[in-house]
């Protein structure tokens, strides 16, 4: 691999890693809002257990996510300097924002929220958990809006050197593909968030174990579940890929593998990209939907991607075209998965439907995978600019960083994360065997 | 505005130094102060409800230098890209060890986990000091005003330095020390007992060397940084800082048996100063070379002033707040910790 392909490929693996945790912990975050309001409401000290229950495990994410994420913020410096010489004045805004108004606040109640439920007492208990939601939820906030001004610069001007000085302040919080990456983001990390705890609570109530709290759970997390599948594929999906159309254009033809213009243009389900043929082999398509789905009428013009010059094609067509289906896929698959559960739900038989809640809890990996391939998507469509249409990804990597020097550094964070990753499993299987109603023992 | 940054982010840092540094101490003396389970316990929860937000200035200051001095972040991580990978992964350890270690009930698990936090602490402020000794001797900057630094080559402060030589490891050690007696002091004043007892002895036993190692990196960054002399004669007011370095010196001695609070804050005056010394001995530089003429300035390194006057107007405000959660949580907290209790 080259110098440019090793500080790639180590900011996408240790990326990829940090960002399965972060996902859970704001998806986590906002369901025990929920659980502890529900306790409130409804003076149901059930929801209670289920509240501390994922408090605790939380509590882990949320470290994991921590000493993955401060390697992703040194990174820019260490192994794209060149980028951050050129963007530093813009995107180094948006970072230092984080760390000031998130991670405080984060860092502040995470501590009450673990350790101190007896002492705030149910009202304080409950403003801390909101607390801490809210600083996971602005920390993904300044991220997202981090990457919009890659994939979408504004609010900026150059000067003669080529160096990117910031102009408005408000263009870059007030970007719109900031709020609508925003938006499908934190719904796919709801999701990650719902069907891990959906998923736990089929695995309780299958065993036939803390049965009263696991059905309440389960039938929270079934409801979130349902309102953020939906959520994903409409609206936030749906203008996430009218925005890709609009600013994007070659993107959005490569993942949806549209190699020639047509008009009324068909939707590839299924089919293996081939590039040098310039078609999709083996293709499964539904006839004018693609027209549809992005004109609402059948016989628009879709732009193919031999439309535009090659040097601005992706560098990776097969990758992204697969991310993508696989996160679109998956993403049918939840919005199926959740309305068969609420409609069990809603008819009071969900609890006793056992093949159903086998599928909740086999499906638990799934959302950690479709919110990868989104990011994918997003990444690697962006290429082969770092900051779309001012910098090319070959010319923002560091150049005093030898390729000897990146190799160490990845082989150790793969070692570093695979010891993580025991961990972590080890901690959960211990809380899943602990069970629901557990007394507090740490 | 450039300088008025320059400032911000030494502050920033120097409040890092502080309170990240008494609980890197901690770590230093876990196994020095605390002899038995419940004991190294209590260590921890003396640190528990704010090591994390302490770690947090690290990632703020990281972010503020960012954002300002872009040029600067750039060439420094990318120059200093072998022991910041290195500082990653020891900080992740040392995270793992406070955080995990209750997680499961077993002597193997809490005797890793103390270990890992120990060594890393020890490290991590080997090699933060040693970082600040790269910044005050200088570095290698090429004719593009870039570098690359190995870890070590000879130990000597000629012209092809490595990360490591004669001078950044005493700074380091420096650092160490002066880290393991802030600790010892928090220790003196949040705890009782055994703990509470062995961790004054430590102060007494380490204050001379604090003294001779403080004296000798001040001779030594005199011989080293040409800048530090001419900076004392131009701009006179800079002595402040070695005096408040010295003040808090001679502060936590003094104050050890009186009044452990004021022992404690005296040596984050000590910390405090040491940061701001190593940035008046820097200024106006924001990265001194080894070759003169190829250093990188404050002005050159920063972002253009209309960012910065607009970055000024959210941080400060951020900053405030995020002080006043510091604030919240170290008020909040127990009095004292005592081996056995339990004031989670």
């Amino acid at each position: 691999m080259t110098a440019l392909g090793l500080h790639r490929f180590q900011f996408a693996f240790t990326l990829t890693y940090h960002y399965l945790f972060p996902q859970l912990t704001m998806g986590l975050a906002l369901v025990l809002v929920v659980l502890k309001l529900l306790a409130r409401r409804r003076r149901d000290e059930d929801y209670d257990i289920a509240a501390r229950f994922w408090t605790k495990l939380l509590g882990v994410a949320f470290v994991m996510g921590v000493v993955t994420g401060i390697p992703m913020e040194f990174q820019f410096g260490t192994n794209w300097a060149r980028f951050s010489r050129i963007a530093g004045g813009v995107i180094g805004q948006t970072l230092a924002m984080e760390g000031v108004f998130a991670f405080f606040l984060e860092s502040s109640v995470l501590y009450l929220v673990l350790f101190q439920e007896q002492k705030l007492g149910p009202r304080r208990h409950l403003l801390a958990t909101i607390a801490l939601c809210t600083g996971t939820w602005l920390s993904g906030f300044f991220i997202t809006c981090t990457n919009a001004f890659m994939q979408h610069p504004q609010g900026f001007v150059i000067d003669p050197s080529g160096v990117i000085h910031l102009e408005s302040f408000s263009a870059l919080l007030l970007n719109p593909w900031a709020w609508i990456e925003y938006s499908h983001t934190m719904i796919g990390a709801t999701i990650t968030g719902s069907f891990t705890v959906a998923a736990t609570a089929a695995f309780y109530i299958l065993q036939d174990r803390d049965l009263v709290v696991a059905k309440k759970m389960l039938g929270a997390a079934v409801v979130i579940g349902t309102i953020a599948a939906c959520c994903a594929a409409f609206p936030t999906g749906d203008q996430q890929a009218k925005l890709v159309l609009a600013h994007q254009p070659e993107t959005f033809a490569a993942m949806e593998g549209h190699f020639h213009t047509e008009i009324g243009a068909g939707m590839t389900l299924i089919g293996q990209p081939n590039v040098e043929a310039l078609r999709i082999d083996n293709p499964i398509r539904i006839p004018y939907m693609l027209s549809f789905l992005t004109h609402q009428r059948w016989n628009t013009e879709i732009k193919g991607l031999t439309e535009f010059p090659r040097e601005r094609w992706p560098d990776n067509i097969p990758l992204l075209y697969y991310a993508y289906h696989v996160m679109a896929g998956l993403g049918s698959l939840f919005i199926g998965l959740m309305a068969l559960s609420s409609f069990l739900l809603y008819r009071g038989t969900l609890g006793h439907s056992r093949g159903v809640l086998w599928l909740i809890m086999l499906a638990f990996p799934l959302p950690f995978v479709a919110n990868t391939a989104g990011w994918m998507t997003a990444e690697l469509g962006r290429q082969p600019w770092l900051v779309r249409d001012i910098l090319r990804t070959s010319a923002g990597s560091s150049d005093q960083v030898g390729p000897g020097s990146t190799l160490f550094s990845i082989i150790g964070f793969m070692g570093l994360y695979a010891m993580l990753s025991v961990l972590f499993f080890m901690i959960v299987t211990q809380q899943l065997r602990r069970g629901l109603s557990a007394k507090e023992h740490a | 505005m450039p300088a008025v940054w320059f400032w911000l982010l030494a502050l920033l840092l120097g409040a890092y130094a502080v309170l990240d540094g008494f609980d890197f101490g901690v770590g230093m003396l876990h196994f020095v102060v605390a002899k038995t389970r419940t004991e190294r316990d209590t260590l921890l929860r003396s640190i528990g409800p704010v090591w994390d937000g302490n770690e947090v200035y690290l990632v703020a200051a990281g972010g503020t230098l960012f954002g300002a001095f872009p040029l600067l972040y750039a060439t420094a991580f990318s120059g200093f890209y072998l022991p910041l990978m290195i500082v990653l992964w020891l900080l992740l350890f040392r995270s793992l060890g406070i955080e995990l270690r209750h997680h499961i009930d077993n002597p193997l698990w809490h005797h890793l986990w103390d270990v890992a936090f120990s060594v890393s602490s020890a490290l991590l402020t080997l090699f933060f000091g040693a970082a600040l000794g790269n910044l005050v001797r200088g570095l290698p900057l090429n004719e593009k005003g870039e570098f690359f630094e190995p870890l070590w080559t000879d130990f000597r402060v000629g012209d092809v330095t490595g990360i490591l030589d004669w001078y950044t490891l005493l700074v380091g050690i420096t650092a160490a020390t002066a880290l393991a007696l802030h600790g010892a002091l928090w220790l003196v004043y949040k705890t009782d007992g055994d703990v509470c007892d062995r961790s004054r002895n430590v102060v007494t036993r380490l204050w001379p060397a604090l003294v001779l190692l403080t004296l000798a990196t001040t001779l030594a960054s005199g011989a080293v940084q040409p800048q530090l002399t001419r900076n004392i004669t131009r701009y006179p007011l800079g002595a402040v800082c070695p005096l408040v370095a010295l003040a808090g010196l001679a502060g936590m001695r003094a104050f050890l048996h009186s009044s452990p609070k004021r022992a404690f804050l005296a040596s984050g005056a000590f910390v405090l100063g040491l940061i701001a010394s190593a940035a008046f001995a820097i200024f106006p530089n924001a990265l001194p070379a080894r070759i003169a003429g190829r250093q990188l300035s404050i002005v050159d390194a920063a972002a253009q002033s209309s960012t910065l006057a607009g970055m000024l107007c959210w941080w400060l405000p951020g900053m405030l707040l995020a002080s006043a959660y510091s604030y919240f949580i170290y008020a909040r907290m127990p009095k004292t910790f005592t081996t056995g209790g339990d004031e989670h």
